[in-house]
């Protein structure tokens, strides 16, 4: 019982960073109804960024926060430049734009930090762990919730939140009320990248850092994301947290460790069958 | 008026020199090249077969796959395991090694068909990324070798060519035996794509509903392009594991899927000539930019991916067309191509 428990605990830690990679899809989801492929490597260039400032003797903290600020402002010229022009293109080229620009991040981390597995701090005191779960898993697991809370604060009564959710609901009628809706779907890209950042900073010591530690992430981040509706940013939390469970047991007890992986693909296929919209998501319907 | 004049008319007669000549020139080309270079044109026409399976799904049927490195290599390591375990000839893996992705294809193909354009993309996204785990997971090492792979000998060319007084060294010998296949698929794919099965799947493309009421089965057309593609890049997959002589988990992650893409894109997609230009693209760029840095075809790979969406969607291929068509003073003479 104690080694299920144990379990369950530790699936809640990865979980909560599942969470917050799955509600930066959602948040991008929701602006553009695009899912962003480069999601992953976008934190994981962001937690290489960390990993410069910290060696180049900057403390944690502070690095945490530059490396955010910098992910934000990267996220909204990754949208102003590469997304913008293919915002109302076909399906097929922004995959292809999409894919291009997780292989062109990929490979100038590999370029600049070369491809050797890193080991990446964890800033939270051996005080603070418990008697199942280690110090960082409690910690991830606190930022999370804390990303989760100001996050929701911000959208529900700051007037800025307020005009993004406006934009991406209703770009047209924004419009007419003043919202500037282009810098608005900028915004939201920026905050989307500071928050895989945070999820990247907090996966790193576990993963460790390598231009390639993102694409499992992602993978159960989509499964996250889909599980709980790719437009319900409360479903993504939700979701991440029971990827993240359903993950740890099933490796610890079921299908071995290796196969861990394969738990997703299986995921994201059945949701996708059975419920594409997940559980909390809404329906979607279309005039043909 | 016979469909086969038809046919022909549509082609034109420039088109069919051109490929007289690149057949020619493909013909005499091990003779003049080093056996590294014949290695290296292997598996160009490798990567063709399987960019054009992709092509044939992606390009021509509309829908979108991340996942095609996941066909080729479960193509490659069902050649090598018949190879290694059964001790069946080479040639004999190529047809098993293709139905057997043309039933995994058809059937991952039906659940396929509930998801449109972004989640197609999704979910073969994660089959790609989740393929190399299956490949290495305990419980099947007992074939597939784990994460050591198999290793496979290279074929020798058969004794009656011997005897005929033809003689080949190993690698002209299968490159021969790859272009033969090659020529085959090409064929096969050029009469499915430009007849009544080719106008169905491009109506699915361009308009799904519209398609339908028109009394297309849908369905059957959509999965039946899932199974007949990945049965294609399953081919490639099995001839590429015999030219390598290796099939390990790490050669088969995202990234093979990926270099997918781009060969189509580059190549240009719905189009079959496109499928060789991307696999010269794929074969020999990297080659070139690898002496840069070991990340430079990567960085490269992404440059080209959003440089030919946004200035060049039609690929190689379409700029040719133009071209060719520009020089005649004429109008295009299939605009077929997706508009991606």
């Amino acid at each position: 019982m104690e080694a299920v428990l144990l379990q369950v605990l530790a699936g809640l830690a990865t979980g909560s960073i599942y969470a917050s990679l799955a509600l930066a899809l959602v948040m991008i989801y929701q602006a553009t109804h695009l899912v962003n492929f480069a999601q992953g490597e976008m934190a994981m260039f962001a937690t290489y960024i960390a990993w410069s400032l910290v060696n180049a003797g900057m403390g944690y903290w502070p690095a945490f926060l530059l490396t955010v600020l910098i992910a934000f402002v990267l996220g909204v010229l990754i949208e102003r430049v590469v997304i913008r022009p293919v915002e109302n293109a076909p399906v097929l080229a922004v995959v292809v734009v999409f894919i291009g620009l997780l292989v062109i991040l990929n490979s100038i981390a590999g370029w600049i930090f070369s491809y050797t597995i890193k080991s990446f701090p964890s800033p939270f005191p051996a005080a603070l762990g418990i008697r199942y779960m280690s110090p960082h898993q409690v910690g991830a697991l606190l930022v999370t919730l804390l990303v989760l809370a100001l996050l929701y604060v911000f959208f529900r009564f700051t007037p800025l939140g307020l005009a993004m959710r406006a934009a991406a609901q209703n770009p047209v009628s924004s419009r007419l009320v003043g919202i500037r809706v282009g810098w608005m779907l900028a915004l939201g890209w920026g905050l989307a990248a500071a928050v895989g950042a945070i999820a990247g900073m907090m996966v790193a010591p576990i993963v460790y850092l390598d231009p390639n530690m993102m694409a499992g992430i992602l993978l159960y981040a989509f499964a996250a994301a889909l599980l709980g509706g790719i437009d319900s940013p409360g479903g993504a939390v939700v979701g991440g947290l029971v990827v993240g469970v359903l993950e740890n047991l099933l490796g610890a007890f079921v299908i071995g460790n290796e196969l861990k992986l394969v738990v997703a693909l299986v995921l994201i296929v059945g949701v996708l069958l059975v419920r594409p919209s997940g559980f909390f998501g809404s329906v979607q319907v279309s005039r043909v | 008026m016979s469909n086969e004049k038809q046919g022909l008319r549509k082609i034109g007669t420039v088109p069919v020199f051109l490929t007289l000549v690149l057949l020619l020139v493909a013909c005499v080309l091990p003779f003049v090249v080093s056996n590294y270079r014949t290695f290296q044109l292997t598996l160009v026409l490798v990567y063709a077969i399987a960019l054009l399976g992709l092509n044939i799904l992606t390009g021509y049927n509309g829908q979108i796959s991340l996942g095609h490195g996941a066909f080729y290599a479960i193509g490659a390591y069902v050649a090598a395991m018949l190879m290694d375990q059964a001790g069946m000839p080479y040639w004999a893996t190529i047809p098993i090694a293709g139905v057997v992705c043309l039933v995994v294809g058809f059937l991952f193909g039906l659940p396929a068909l509930r998801l449109e354009g972004l989640y197609l993309a999704l979910a073969t996204f994660a089959l790609a990324v989740s393929m190399p785990p299956i490949l290495k997971a305990h419980f099947l090492e007992k074939w597939t070798g784990g994460v050591q792979g198999i290793v496979i000998v290279k074929p020798d060319p058969p004794a009656w060519l011997a005897a005929a007084g033809v003689k080949l060294n190993a690698d002209q010998w299968l490159y021969y035996f790859v272009l033969a296949i090659a020529l085959v698929l090409f064929v096969v794919g050029w009469n499915l794509i430009s007849g009544r099965i080719g106008r169905a799947l491009i109506a699915i493309r361009d308009h799904h509903t519209a398609a339908e009421a028109m009394g297309i089965n849908t369905a059957i057309y959509k999965s039946l392009a899932f199974g007949v593609s990945a049965m294609y890049t399953g081919i490639a997959g099995a001839l590429g594991a015999i030219a390598v002589q290796f099939v390990a988990p790490d050669s088969f992650t995202v990234f093979l899927s990926i270099t997918f893409l781009v060969g189509i894109v580059v190549g240009g997609l719905a189009s079959l000539s496109g499928a060789l230009y991307g696999a010269l693209f794929i074969q020999f760029v990297p080659n070139i930019a690898d002496e840069l840095s070991k990340a430079a075809p990567w960085a490269v790979f992404g440059v080209f991916l959003i440089a030919f969406v946004y200035l060049m969607p039609t690929g190689v291929a379409g700029a040719l067309r133009v071209l060719l068509s520009r020089r005649r003073g004429g109008k295009l003479l299939q605009p077929k191509e997706a508009v991606p």
